[in-house]
């Protein structure tokens, strides 16, 4: 709760302009040839155990996207044949399925929005995937990672998954280890817990494979219940299998809890990864030097000018710094949006979401293109070197550093 | 006295009829909302045909509401549908007669917080499955049911509860019920075996609730035991049919209906303080509406008589 009254007054004011901007346009008669706005509507959740995810890495870069659009005059119609500025209609989803597929209805049946922009986690979003079929809105699908991705994307035509698939995460950091195995930087036992829940699962049992395959030998293997809240079980009893590596696929509060019990019990394996939440800012602030070498999911290239530039737009307008996984790429996925609109050249869905199919992008994290509505090309292991969440793998990314192994030893607590 | 009784059997069969013909003039919103009106009518009927009588609050609503999500998520594609609802109704039979066999002897506060620590059991213990058995958490199911079709079954499962909420009103079993209601112990000493009554009760109650989320789980086409037992279903439930008045037959749709449009336009107009306007108004029912607006209704209908 107290996550999501956070910057409350910002978010307030961004509705209100929106809704100024709504009572100011004209009625939308002959909207197609001129519209006086573009209207764009989500349901996020600001209530609930989602809401921490979502105001991390969802709202703002929606709105840091919807001001610096209306900034520059709107998006570009050429069928209107001048700019046309965003009106937003914002939803609480309370983080429940059920209310978010009735505000999703309540968008496309009530509101007549043009575009909606995803909610935040993949059940949600798989929640309403069937409502965006059925109306033929474009789905950008983005903080959802499930192996299912082919298959949905194959079912639904309309949705575009942009954070790859919870196989290429398990796959990528169980490779980083087979090599610095093989290098001889780090022996060959592995200690890994995880979440259990469908996240946790579906990264564990392709990271599983993808040790065995690379002569990794996991020394322990346990599952904990989604939400837990007591991480020193599970730290003790990794420390004793004494490990060169640890991995836990795992979520931001147990993020925070593991690496926090690894430091009060001095467990130094050579490899200390968590999975998400170790790219938030919160963890940098929480840890401090301690997060030097801490490797977790995600990462970004930040020697790319475009990021840094985002970086800096990020924290002029939302007053804080975005995540280094999904923040970046949400931001691409609405330039995306935005491209293939201005490419379709009027408000049309089906030939947006064609253009989204087909089209190459300009976006903060590159020339970003779509295969059968996949964004393959992600970076799934990043590393805090020097107080910036670097990509280290998978190695063939743009500006992919180094790891920094063995990692250096935990320090008393500033 | 026929009559009467006839004409309000004429005004349900009407009601229900117009209830089913909404999917004709609806579009989807409407039908989304309509499907949430007609769920919690479901859940709130059912929990009021135990919890009205016998005066238990149960929290448990969610523990069947999931099983029988759960049971469309696994058996959804590999059955008939009227056989994956029998299946699912069956297990949430098989499970309240094993958890009323073993805890309707509790009462009070004691039932309260074991109902719900039931849900959180039974989704414990369908996560430990799913990690340790089946090794994948969310299931999906892609079942081609469409909206109308979820809500016309609803309908028809309400009508279905309404139904039995009414016959068994009328039986022995109901006025056993009543008695034990308003004392367990004076119930006993009548003759009255009331383990068993409670927990017949309880696995009829249970039976709906069950159905309820069968019918529900297409809906979603991702379930995992975070969304199928959220608890928070079970205190809306409650809520709602306190607020209707959980002692009459449609009490619990008085509560119903204008939560769920209270829900809906909270979210729609206050997107950043729906919650905390909630809270206000759930206050100010309390206040002014102790014994719920069937009572309400009620009592104005005594004083008009009186006067």
């Amino acid at each position: 709760m107290t996550k999501s009254t956070r910057g409350f007054s910002r978010r307030h004011a961004v509705a209100l302009i929106g809704g100024t901007l709504g009572t100011l346009a004209a009625p939308s008669i002959g909207r197609a040839q001129a519209p006086s706005a573009i209207k764009i509507g989500y349901a996020i959740s600001k209530t609930g155990p989602n809401a921490g995810g979502a105001n991390t890495s969802t709202l703002p870069n929606y709105q840091l996207w919807v001001r610096e659009v209306n900034a520059a005059g709107g998006i570009n119609l050429s069928g209107a044949g001048r700019r046309v500025p965003i009106e937003v209609v914002e939803y609480d989803d309370r983080s429940t399925s059920e209310e978010c597929v009735r505000a999703i209805e309540r968008l496309i049946n009530q509101d007549r929005v043009d575009f909606i922009l995803p909610p935040w986690g993949t059940g949600l979003n798989l929640a309403v995937g069937p409502v965006f079929n059925r109306a033929g809105h474009p789905h950008l699908a983005v903080t959802s990672v499930t192996d299912r991705a082919p298959e949905l994307a194959r079912r639904w035509p309309n949705s575009f998954w942009f954070l790859g698939t919870s196989s290429q995460g398990g796959t990528a950091i169980a490779d980083l280890l087979g090599s610095l195995a093989r290098e001889g930087k780090i022996g060959r036992t592995v200690a890994m817990a995880s979440s259990s829940d469908q996240f946790g699962i579906e990264l564990s049992t392709a990271a599983r494979a993808a040790f065995q395959r690379a002569g990794l030998t996991l020394a322990y293997d346990q599952a904990y219940p989604l939400g837990s809240q007591d991480m020193q079980p599970i730290v003790a009893a990794a420390m004793r299998a004494n490990p060169d590596a640890f991995v836990a696929f795992s979520y931001p509060p147990d993020t925070l809890g593991l690496t926090e019990q690894a430091r009060l019990q001095g467990f130094n394996p050579k490899v200390f990864y968590t999975a998400v939440g170790t790219a938030f800012p919160l963890f940098k602030q929480r840890f401090n030097v301690n997060a030097e070498g801490v490797m977790g999911i995600g990462g970004w290239n930040a020697s790319s000018p475009a990021l840094q530039d985002y970086l800096r737009r990020h924290v002029a307008a939302i007053g804080r710094e975005p995540d280094r996984w999904a923040s970046p790429v949400t931001f691409a996925s609405l330039q995306v949006l935005q491209q293939a609109i201005e490419r379709a050249g009027r408000l049309d869905r089906a030939a947006v979401i064609q253009q989204i199919q087909s089209g190459t992008f300009a976006t903060v994290v590159g020339d970003l293109k779509l295969e059968n509505n996949i964004l393959n090309k992600n970076w799934w292991v990043g590393q805090w070197q020097d107080g910036e969440f670097h990509g280290i793998a998978p190695t063939t990314m743009e500006g992919a550093r180094a790891p920094i192994v063995p990692k250096p030893a935990w320090r008393a607590a500033q | 006295m026929t009559q009467a009784a006839f004409a309000r059997a004429a005004a349900g069969c009407a009601a229900l009829a117009g209830a089913a013909s909404l999917p004709l003039f609806g579009d989807g919103y409407h039908m989304a909302l309509a499907i949430n009106i007609a769920n919690y009518t479901v859940l709130a009927t059912a929990w009021a045909l135990f919890s009205g009588p016998t005066r238990y609050i149960s929290l448990c609503t969610v523990a069947f509401f999931g099983i029988g999500a759960y049971t469309v998520a696994v058996l959804g594609e590999l059955m008939a549908w009227p056989l994956v609802l029998a299946v699912a109704g069956a297990i949430g039979v098989a499970l309240a007669l094993v958890v009323g066999l073993s805890t309707l002897r509790l009462s009070g506060i004691y039932f309260v917080i074991f109902s719900f620590g039931l849900a959180e059991l039974v989704r414990q213990l369908v996560t430990w499955f799913e990690v340790n058995v089946s090794r994948s958490v969310g299931r999906y199911v892609f079942l081609d049911v469409t909206q109308q079709a979820i809500y016309l079954q609803l309908v028809a499962l309400a009508a279905v509860v309404f139904l039995v909420a009414w016959a068994i009103r009328r039986s022995r079993l109901g006025l056993a019920l009543r008695i034990i209601g308003d004392d367990e112990t004076v119930a006993q000493h009548c003759g009255i075996d009331a383990a068993r009554a409670k927990l017949a009760l309880f696995a009829v109650s249970a039976l709906f609730m069950t159905l309820a989320g069968a019918i529900m789980a297409p809906r979603w086409t991702y379930i995992d035991p975070v969304i199928a037992f959220n608890p928070v279903m079970s205190f809306q439930v409650v809520i709602m049919a306190l607020l209707g008045g959980p002692g009459r037959l449609f009490g619990p749709l008085l509560g119903v209906v204008p939560l769920a449009f209270l829900f809906d336009i909270l979210s729609a107009q206050f997107p950043n303080h729906a919650t905390l306007v909630l809270g206000l108004v759930f206050m100010a029912i309390v206040y002014a509406l102790p014994d719920g607006v069937a009572g309400m209704l009620a009592r104005r209908r005594r004083a008009g008589a009186a006067s």
